[in-house]
């Protein structure tokens, strides 16, 4: 067939994209081990001296903790809730569903700046101090869509005469699922909770208006943008944070893909 | 069956009251923030509503030119990412065969790695002593750094475009694997050239896929505010950076939310009319 021939120019422009794709990312790792402050060329040595610093860094450490817990945290939160949408969605006939899923996924449309000053003024009219508790608050709210995506698309996948055969011999409804549907959704919860993290983790557009005193990572390194000697360690440890996302994600479809 | 009724309430009310307190409330709160005259005052405490804000920002052509040009600067990056991801997302539904998939994961790295990292890398690269600078002058092409790469619109566009270029391509692909190979070898059999066969079926067959990709893109970066700040400096600012500068420096917020309102609303309108070009069921297919 005609299609498979001549692929050449088509490649070429993949791996030439590719490659540009590429470009910036390795520009970050040449960064991290270059021996000077500034990222100019010719390179006047190469060093591991960043990543030695960074562990003596009590406070780029401690952001990296923050971003770690904030994203645990209300990734736990945006996948149950997300679970409990999709059941909703894939097992339940109701006359407000449309408007459940309008309302849950409408957190992937709303602008993020938009939602970031709507729950900056909440915290401030409730009087609540801004935290890494408002900061993950937030990050539920723009997760749970990946979340519900990822359960509802496992739930349509299977059967439903299978929880049916659980109540025919016996067992009530919450049971059937807990001991049926909850085991068969698993993986898809560890692929939502995984999706939910990334996100969370890597936030910075809401991040920079909810959070007080204690920064994520993406905040901190915002904030140490101008300070040119300490940007090689953050670098550094944004390029470990990188081969630990990409790791995630990795684990994530594999996980997706394993069912 | 009572148990199943019962089950039902648990489902429903946490998700309910959790996005209800912490996204329809907020959202409420900023709509009747934006018709306070000022920001004495409680938070909560009542007001009289004014238009105020709204007036002084409908009197105000710049607003508005602001928001044009987001609109426009949206519009110019969602057209080119959609037109450089359309070849790759081609290769990868015809051409690439059994390898696909790894091509594809290849094309997602860049997409899953940090936004922020991945910005602020294209800072290292258009800066005065960045590395196209560097690199050029080492190479004797110039003398001085060329200050125009970045802190200007054009520079957040580039920018934009290389973020969005993996995430586009994916619906493209999603449409292209779907078109049915036999149509191929119909239009080949009728004696269409590859080229007459790509624009007459490959081409219309994945315009929903195109569509999607477009308004993916086209729909978030209107409200874009990050990368702006990165590499637009002052004079690339875009809508989205002044609504931030009311929430913080001038510490405005009643037209700041009022800017924000106007934000949503064309937000929203530009959904609903994405939404009667592409069909969104098929897409979450």
């Amino acid at each position: 067939m005609s299609t498979r021939r001549a692929p050449s120019r088509l490649t070429g422009y993949y791996f030439g994209l590719i490659a540009l794709l590429y470009l910036p990312i390795a520009i970050l790792f040449v960064f991290s081990i270059n021996a000077n402050t500034t990222l100019s060329f010719p390179l006047r040595g190469l060093t591991l001296g960043w990543y030695k610093n960074l562990l003596e860094s009590g406070a780029v450490l401690r952001a990296a903790r923050n971003s770690l817990v904030v994203a645990a945290g209300s990734s736990a939160v945006a996948t149950a809730l997300g679970t409990m949408v999709a059941l909703l969605i894939a097992r339940y006939q109701f006359r407000a569903k449309r408007l459940l899923v309008a309302l849950a996924v409408l957190p992937l449309i709303v602008p993020f700046v938009v939602l970031a000053v709507a729950l900056l003024i909440l915290f401030s009219a409730l009087h609540v101090d801004r935290s890494l508790w408002t900061i993950g608050i937030g990050h539920t709210v723009v997760a749970l869509p990946y979340t519900l995506l990822i359960v509802v698309a496992r739930l349509a996948g299977f059967d439903p005469n299978l929880e049916e055969a659980a109540m025919d011999l016996g067992a009530n409804y919450p049971t059937t699922l807990r001991r049926i549907v909850l085991p068969i959704i698993a993986p898809a919860m560890v692929s939502a909770w995984l999706t939910a993290f990334t996100v969370s983790f890597d936030e910075f557009a809401l991040a920079l208006f909810l959070a007080g005193t204690e920064p994520t990572f993406p905040v901190y390194l915002f904030s140490q943008l101008r300070f040119a000697n300490r940007l090689p360690i953050m670098i550094a440890l944004a390029v470990l944070l990188m081969i630990g996302t990409l790791t995630l994600v990795f684990i994530a479809e594999r996980v997706r893909r394993v069912e | 069956m009572l148990d199943r009724r019962a089950t039902f309430w648990v489902l429903y009310l946490p998700p309910l009251l959790w996005l209800g307190a912490f996204f329809v409330v907020p959202l409420i709160l900023m709509a009747a923030f934006s018709f306070r005259a000022d920001m004495r005052g409680e938070v909560l405490q009542w007001w009289t509503p004014t238009l105020k804000q709204y007036a002084g920002l409908f009197a105000a052509g710049s607003y508005w030119r602001l928001l044009g040009i987001s609109a426009f600067m949206a519009l110019i990056v969602a057209l080119i990412s959609t037109a450089l991801a359309y070849p790759i997302a081609y290769f990868l539904a015809f051409r690439a065969g059994r390898r696909a998939g790894f091509y594809l994961v290849l094309l997602l790295v860049p997409f899953w790695t940090s936004y922020l990292l991945r910005v602020m890398a294209w800072k290292f690269m258009l800066g005065s002593n960045g590395v196209i600078n560097s690199f050029l002058m080492y190479t004797g092409l110039i003398h001085e750094p060329l200050t125009a790469l970045l802190y200007n619109r054009n520079a957040v566009v580039l920018t934009l475009i290389y973020v969005w270029i993996p995430f586009v391509a994916l619906p493209i692909f999603a449409a292209l694997q779907r078109i049915d190979l036999a149509l191929f070898e119909a239009a080949a059999d009728l004696g269409a050239t590859p080229f007459r066969r790509f624009w007459r079926v490959t081409f219309p067959l994945s315009l929903p896929g195109v569509f999607a990709a477009f308004f993916m893109v086209f729909i978030p970066t209107v409200g874009e505010y990050v990368t702006p700040l990165l590499v637009g400096g002052s004079r690339g600012s875009m809508y989205g950076n002044i609504v931030q500068d009311f929430f913080t420096k001038a510490a405005n917020w009643p037209l700041g939310s009022a800017l924000s309102m106007i934000m949503l609303i064309a937000t929203l309108a530009l959904v609903a009319l994405a939404v009667r070009i592409v069909d969104l069921r098929r897409l979450i297919e």
